[in-house]
């Protein structure tokens, strides 16, 4: 946005080309580096590069290059059946995937107009907030381990995971890839016992919390590193529609929990934390206070989930048509808004299948974010965008 | 009997030496030094680095290596042969003999810093009148090394990574010297035996050592810190900067070379921990007078070493790495300037007359100074407590 800086036109830019630096008035004074960070840099959290045109290590440019990991998810999908694809959602963002499931049981369920039992949608909450509980935990260990904390905050954000993928094993049978929702419902009823367990774990987990802020949150280190990084002005933030808490520690307060209200969001009491500042501290700082929000949400859909049917009994396995028609669904995924926008034909196929990956969207904004800082901002400030490069790229 | 466990080391050196015809005999005695040096150290970078790494597994919940021999003490000599076997790659663009020369480079000097340090009663391999000189003038080389190898590995993280380390270790490398000035100043000498046997006796249940006095402990904390960043450790770990830079100067080494950084940096965490037991820490001395004589006085080194090392593991489990300019300007602003005035409170110590008297002046300096460079740092920083608000 503002490299003001001009970078002369050389014809071929390898990896090992030195820029001459032009000022303003034309004249060379200096050498430019040009880094490719990543594909395989330790801290680019997948197969992510960054082509960073240094002064120094200071940043004068910085081009995001991803497609890595392209899979071709959505034209795949326009060539399956609306169910056979649910299971690849859980490969878009591999660490949230009953939020994937979420979203995109949502579209689908808005497009046949289905309706979702009140124990299905109860089951939803609680594993959409669980699944916000363990990203957010982990989110701030891979920060802290980008600050260079050698592991110890994410093995402790880990231990928590764990207990979170245990329950989400014994519900569905797998860890990551649980594929649980369904259209009009969830897949199995949950396990004999499992509320007790899951009733536990939320309630061990503000122990955690304590314990990791009170290593964390008040570190002078941690605090010298993220206050005054990377700051997103909440303009910039709008206009550019990052979502998700990097626009909330930005100071809008926009969460589709409260804005859409979609599920059975209305029914719970949960307050929506927003920063001031926009830099890389608020939006570390905004996920820990989601996560405080999260188990009281928690705390309620565990204390009324009644009982009853777990799916809508007019929803197919086998030959689902939905009619003709389009819909979009969207939640507040863990990093941002997760919409499914679906085109109907008539067919068992959506004629058309596009995500909007909260990832990617965040994102494209990280250039605005690291210009004029160095080079170990930058690690700190991509680790605050949140991104799984299985939904940047899909 | 206690006597002669004290000198075992030092007798069976001069009873291998009595072997050998008269003229032989200094050359034999120095390649013993050597070899006992390379032997003792190398064990104990293989000890270190299997504490390292079972201590921060417990750090971080986690077991550390199991698997290899009991408990896992046995992996660093799977990691050696790993490293020996594994091949050695030189980057095709690269400078071959200055590749070759920079894991040497490093690993030499460090070696050479190791032969100044008394490590027991009459236990110095050398036995220099300017030993702390030599020690800091080999311990710049070092420095050389990882400009070479940051360079000639002509790898853009390599060379960030060596630009990081010379502006570390150049300016860590004052306030290390300045806070042994102290020392040397008070004790009128540079032979680190001399500076031991100053620190030789007790006053009541606490031993005469530097770290007991005002300006001794200043200037041990503020040795501690410029020995952290000195060997790249963390939170001062910039230089190597994983997450960052990958690796930082050694990006481009593998096998066995990579294995000689490695060590080379462990050995000169060793080096640099060795000599602040030396200037501060009563070398060989015992913590307690009933213990002086029982123990042989080796033993007490070591232990105040695995001490340094403890103390080394559990800062890299603990804290976030700092950034290069606020590294920079806690070196210039905070540390040089209370080492300068450390050296002002070692002065007046040593002239004014034992007492309640130097105690208050010298404390006075300090905690002043601390205080006045810390509220400069605070009243310069950027940052502050927040306060969040919540939308219903």
């Amino acid at each position: 946005m503002n490299a003001t800086i001009e970078l002369e036109a050389t014809g071929k830019k390898s990896n090992f080309e030195i820029l001459p630096k032009v000022t303003p008035a034309g004249e060379i004074s200096g050498e430019f580096l040009e880094v490719s960070m990543g594909p395989h840099h330790p801290s680019t959290h997948g197969v992510f590069r960054m082509d960073v045109t240094l002064d120094g290590e200071r940043v004068v440019k910085l081009k995001p290059v991803f497609g890595y990991l392209h899979r071709n998810h959505e034209k795949i999908a326009e060539g399956t059946a609306y169910l056979a694809s649910m299971p690849y959602t859980d490969r878009l963002d591999y660490f949230c995937s009953m939020t994937n499931n979420w979203a995109y049981a949502l579209a689908v369920e808005k497009l046949a107009g289905l309706q979702v039992p009140e124990r299905a949608e109860y089951i939803r909450v609680i594993t959409a907030e669980l699944t916000r509980l363990q990203n957010h935990a982990c989110l701030c260990g891979f920060l802290l381990q980008d600050m260079g904390a050698l592991g110890t905050p994410l093995m402790y954000a880990f231990r928590e995971r764990e207990k979170i993928l245990d329950l989400f094993e014994a519900l569905s049978g797998s860890r990551m890839m649980c594929n649980y929702m369904r259209f009009g419902g969830c897949r199995v009823d949950l396990s004999p016992g499992w509320i007790e367990e899951t009733k536990r774990v939320v309630e061990n987990f503000p122990r955690f919390l304590d314990e990791f802020e009170r290593l964390l949150s008040e570190n002078e280190i941690l605090i010298a590193r993220t206050q005054g990084v990377g700051v997103l002005p909440a303009p910039l933030a709008i206009n550019a529609s990052i979502t998700g808490p990097m626009l909330r520690a930005s100071g809008v307060n926009y969460d589709l929990r409260k804005a859409d209200k979609y599920g059975i969001y209305e029914r719970f009491q949960f307050r929506v934390p927003l920063g001031d500042h926009g830099d890389v501290y608020d939006r570390y700082m905004v996920r820990v206070l989601e996560m405080r929000e999260s188990l009281k949400i928690l705390q309620a859909a565990l204390r009324d989930i009644p009982p009853g049917p777990i799916s809508d009994p007019k929803a197919k396995v086998r030959n689902f048509r939905p009619k003709a028609g389009e819909a979009y669904g969207r939640i507040e995924a863990p990093k941002g808004e997760l919409g499914f926008y679906l085109i109907s034909d008539g067919s068992p196929n959506p004629y058309r299948y596009r995500v909007r990956p909260p990832s990617l969207i965040n994102l494209t904004i990280l250039e605005d974010m690291c210009l004029g800082h160095i080079i170990p901002d930058v690690v700190v400030i991509l680790g605050s965008v949140d991104i799984v490069l299985g939904e940047v790229d899909r | 009997m206690q006597e002669i466990l004290d000198q075992l080391f030092v007798l069976l050196k001069a009873w291998l030496v009595g072997f050998f015809p008269l003229p032989w005999q200094p050359l034999v005695s120095i390649l013993i030094s050597v070899a006992a040096l390379i032997l003792v150290f190398a064990l104990l970078f293989a000890v270190a680095t299997i504490l390292e790494r079972k201590g921060l597994g417990r750090i971080q919940n986690r077991y550390g290596p199991n698997r290899v021999g009991p408990c896992g003490f046995f992996q660093p000599i799977a990691d050696g042969l790993k490293m020996l076997i594994k091949e050695d790659i030189v980057p095709s663009g690269a400078d071959r003999v200055v590749h070759f020369l920079a894991p040497i480079a490093l690993v030499a000097p460090v070696l050479l810093a190791f032969s100044v340090l008394p490590y027991g009663r009459n236990m110095a391999p050398i036995d220099l009148d300017a030993g702390i000189v030599v020690f800091f003038a080999v311990g710049a080389g070092t420095e050389l090394a990882v400009f070479m190898a940051g360079w000639s590995s002509r790898n853009k993280y390599s060379l960030l990574g060596a630009m990081r380390a010379i502006a570390q270790m150049i300016s860590y490398e004052v306030p290390l010297i300045l806070s042994s000035v102290t020392v040397i100043m008070i004790v009128g000498s540079l032979r680190p035996i001399q500076i031991v046997e100053a620190q030789a006796g007790y006053q009541g249940w606490l031993p005469a050592w530097h770290v007991f006095t005002p300006w001794g402990l200043a200037g041990f904390l503020l040795f501690a810190i410029a020995a952290t960043a000195e060997s790249n450790r963390s939170p001062f770990d910039m230089p190597e900067g994983e997450s960052e830079i990958v690796a930082g100067y050694f990006v481009e080494y593998s096998g066995f070379k990579f294995a000689l950084f490695f060590m080379g940096e462990y050995f000169g965490m060793f080096a640099i921990s060795g000599l602040a037991i030396t200037l501060f820490l009563g070398g060989w001395h015992a913590p307690l007078p009933f213990l002086e004589k029982s123990i042989p006085s080796y033993v007490w080194f070591f232990v105040k070493l695995f001490g340094f090392i403890a103390m080394f593991i559990w800062l890299r489990g603990t804290l976030p790495r700092l950034r290069v300019d606020q590294l920079m300007n806690f070196a210039w602003k905070f540390v040089l300037p209370m080492t300068l005035l450390n050296i002002l409170a070692a002065g007046l110590w040593r002239f004014l007359p034992a007492g309640a008297t130097r105690w208050l002046v010298c404390l006075v300096i300090l905690l002043g100074a601390f205080l006045a460079l810390g509220r400069s740092m605070v009243a310069r920083r950027k940052w502050s407590p927040r306060k969040y608000r919540f939308a219903e």
